[in-house]
């Protein structure tokens, strides 16, 4: 059996993944992207813990996650196709009307 | 209590009168203000002499509960009226001599542009009075207290576009301010020890105490905190300096307010106080030093003032000196007395001097006067009645009542007395040389047909706005004359009332306000004399034994020499040898001066308290305390946020990823402090 600290560290791994392509990257679609994998690497050690202490309530949490980020991207998506058509870009750093 | 009297009436209509004026008299005619002003006081006038007519069916004392107002545990204080003798005569002299006045008023403010403000002004002076005289407990008479405060501030400075009006105003309830602080500071003592501030409720508790002859104890230290209040609503030493100036305002107003009515609430709070001042002997001898100090001080720098007002306010504190002299000795109804007599004479002459200066077109120098006796000749007239009364010429009603307060004086120190009778001779010095200098030798004034406005005096018409009265000297219209008659009349008669028994009389008024003042203390303790020989003396008076009578009668004689000595000493300097009074003011010199000066005693009060006050906040206060340490803190603490947010601000630069590494960054460090701590 695959020891716990083995999906913890490959869990970490994604999420660091995650967080180092939502600030490295400008195009919208991949921050979009490290999101999703920021998500999926947090769902990674739920399940995993979930198995590990024989707790339902890890999977039930990850069920969650995984509608909301289901119902996230449908309207994340909107939103990029929408800004794409009024801005003509997918750079974030473009996209700065609110700012000062 | 069978009968009702409906006293709160008395008060709510004047108010009634000066809310009216005061909110719409802006957009009415002169003609509706008018009668506003009249119907309102003339009214409480009215009612105040169907009380009065009733007043013998009633069980005294009166009292009217009007409306709740604090109750706090044991304590209370309502909205009630008191009705006894002693305010039955203020009642009827502040109704009386102010309906008059309102009349004359009329015709004296007629031209002003702020006519209905006067009138709203006025009529509010009245509604204060009459709660400080009506009221039942200390507290409710402190608010008519304040509240006449107000009125005469309102009114001195009337003119307010006037420098010196408006600072006159400003002394005068500055001044006053010192005296309520000692009164308030009574009326906590008396809270504190008797736990109520109903006039009956307290004199219920006091009366058991005995005197306080061997130490000063509780009540000589109320006594004496009551008299600093007094002092400074009653012009007396050492507060007295607001009343000359307070003569800025309009001259109706220093009939009423600075002579007749106001400034004697001093001697009424002290009167409905006797049975407090009865057993502090200390208290009652501060009282009658301070009266007889301030009669011979006042008439003295009396004698050398040109403006024919001041001449009138120094002669107001000098009387007012009298009545506080009575109240001193334990003759309170003397004192009383004198307040009434005085209110018709003072008033009266103030008007007089109101007529003279509407005459002359608003020149008050009595230099500038002079032979106005034939061309206003109902002033003139009325204004002898006055002079006479005043100077205590028998006959009228001053000599009436100021031979009663020198006889008491007498009986309780020559002291007083004699200072009393010297006084009497400068009042009737100054008076009669005031009426000469008006009145007899030939007009001083400038170009004898148009005065006021050709004049190159530097009071010009701007004293008393009297614009348009460019048509030389002229008597003063019949709204203004009937009044002065009226007191003049008054003036003579008044006396009547109080005859004292050694002249044939048996003393009505005292009599009258007997069960006021009837001596409360027990008459075996052997302390008693003051209030209790006044008491025995009152109920004797009609039948005092022969000797007391003739010896009575040669103090008359005295007091009516000095009168006559005065008389011939202003007939000597200023009839007959008019060019005598300048050489003698050059010859005494600096005696001279300081009594032209004051005694430099305005002066002496602005280096002594009011500089320091001024420097001391202006330093201290302001450039010390609130400029360096208020200011200051708030200054600097809104600049160190501003720094700091400076510094903070670039945290906030609105990129989104720059965040996220703020957050990453911040759990990052959460996490390995967190891994540290269970490694550890």
């Amino acid at each position: 059996m695959v020891p716990l600290s083995y999906y913890l560290v490959l869990s970490g791994f994604l999420f660091a993944c995650g967080v180092a392509g939502f600030l490295i990257k400008r195009n919208i679609i991949t921050i979009f992207m490290s999101i999703e994998l920021m998500l999926n690497g947090v769902n990674l050690s739920f399940v995993a813990f979930a198995a590990h202490w024989h707790v339902l309530a890890g999977q039930v949490f990850v069920f969650f996650v995984m509608v909301v980020a289901a119902a996230e991207a449908a309207v994340g998506l909107a939103i990029i196709i929408s800004v794409y058509r009024t801005r003509e870009t997918l750079n974030v750093d473009r996209v700065n009307l609110l700012k000062l | 209590m069978t009968t009702n009297l409906n006293l709160w009436v008395i008060p709510i209509l004047p108010l009634a009168g000066a809310a009216i004026n005061g909110f719409l008299g802006k957009k009415s005619s002169r003609s509706a203000v008018t009668t506003v002003g009249l119907v309102f006081s003339g009214a409480a006038f009215a009612w105040a002499l169907l009380v009065a007519l009733r007043f013998s069916s009633l069980d005294l004392p009166y009292q009217e509960y009007v409306a709740h107002w604090i109750r706090s545990g044991s304590f209370s204080a309502d909205f009630a009226l008191y009705l006894d003798q002693l305010s039955l005569v203020m009642l009827l002299v502040v109704t009386g001599v102010g309906f008059l006045i309102h009349i004359y008023s009329v015709g004296y403010m007629w031209d002003d542009p702020s006519y209905y403000r006067f009138f709203a002004y006025l009529n509010l002076f009245m509604f204060f009075m009459l709660t400080l005289v009506l009221a039942n407990n200390y507290l409710l008479m402190f608010i008519g207290w304040e509240g006449v405060g107000l009125a005469s501030y309102l009114l001195i400075g009337f003119w307010f576009t006037k420098d010196s009006a408006a600072s006159a105003g400003k002394k005068a309830f500055i001044v006053n301010r010192i005296g309520d602080f000692g009164f308030l500071i009574a009326l906590f003592l008396i809270i504190q020890h008797f736990g109520s501030l109903n006039f009956s409720q307290v004199f219920a508790q006091v009366q058991p105490m005995a005197p306080e002859n061997a130490s000063a104890g509780l009540l000589t230290a109320i006594g004496i905190l009551l008299m600093v209040g007094a002092c400074g609503k009653s012009a007396q030493i050492p507060l007295y300096v607001w009343l000359p100036d307070a003569m800025e305002g309009p001259t109706p107003v220093s009939a009423l307010i600075h002579a007749a009515t106001m400034v004697t609430a001093g001697v009424y709070m002290v009167s409905r106080s006797h049975v407090i001042f009865e057993r502090a002997p200390t208290a009652l001898t501060v009282v009658a030093v301070i009266g007889t100090l301030t009669a011979f001080f006042a008439a003295t720098i009396g004698i050398a003032q040109t403006d024919i007002k001041k001449v009138l306010a120094y002669s107001t504190v000098s009387q007012l000196g009298y009545m506080f002299m009575a109240c001193g000795v334990g003759a309170f109804s003397a004192g009383i007395f004198h307040l009434m007599t005085h209110a018709f004479f003072k008033g009266l002459l103030f008007l007089a001097a109101g007529s003279v200066i509407h005459a002359v077109g608003g020149e008050q120098d009595m230099r500038k006067m002079g032979g106005l006796r034939t061309k206003i000749p109902w002033t003139f007239w009325t204004m002898t009645a006055a002079t006479l009364a005043i100077s205590g010429i028998p006959g009228l009603a001053g000599f009436f009542s100021k031979d009663e307060i020198l006889w008491r004086a007498y009986q309780a120190s020559w002291i007083y007395w004699f200072v009393g009778v010297v006084t009497a001779f400068i009042t009737s010095f100054y008076m009669f040389r005031l009426w000469f200098l008006t009145f007899f030798g030939e007009y001083r004034g400038a170009a004898d047909t148009g005065p006021g406005h050709g004049s190159p005096s530097a009071h010009d018409s701007s004293h008393d706005a009297h614009s348009g009265h460019a048509s030389g000297i002229h008597e003063s219209p019949r709204v203004m004359l009937v009044p002065l008659v009226i007191l003049a009349v008054l003036s003579v008669v008044g006396g009547y009332v109080g005859v004292p028994g050694s002249l044939g009389g048996n003393n009505h008024f005292d009599h009258f306000l007997g069960p006021v003042f009837r001596s409360t203390l027990p008459s075996n303790s052997e302390n008693t004399q003051m209030g209790e020989k006044g008491a025995s003396e009152r109920t004797t008076e009609g039948t005092e034994p022969k000797t007391e009578a003739s010896t009575e009668l040669m103090f008359t004689g005295i007091s009516v020499l000095a009168a006559a000595l005065g008389f011939g000493l202003a007939w000597w300097l200023y009839y007959r040898n008019p060019g005598l009074p300048a050489k003698i003011a050059t010859s005494l010199g600096g005696a001279y001066q300081a009594v032209l000066h004051k005694y430099y005693v305005d002066e002496f009060y602005a280096k002594i308290f009011v500089k320091p006050l001024v420097q001391g906040s202006t330093t201290i206060l302001w450039e010390g305390i609130d400029r360096k340490v208020i200011d200051d803190t708030v200054n600097n603490a809104a600049d160190d946020a501003r720094h700091v947010s400076d510094e903070v601000r670039h945290m906030q630069s609105g990129n989104l990823r720059s965040y996220a590494g703020w957050i990453a960054a911040g759990s990052a460090v959460v996490i390995a402090y967190m891994i540290w701590m269970g490694v550890r």
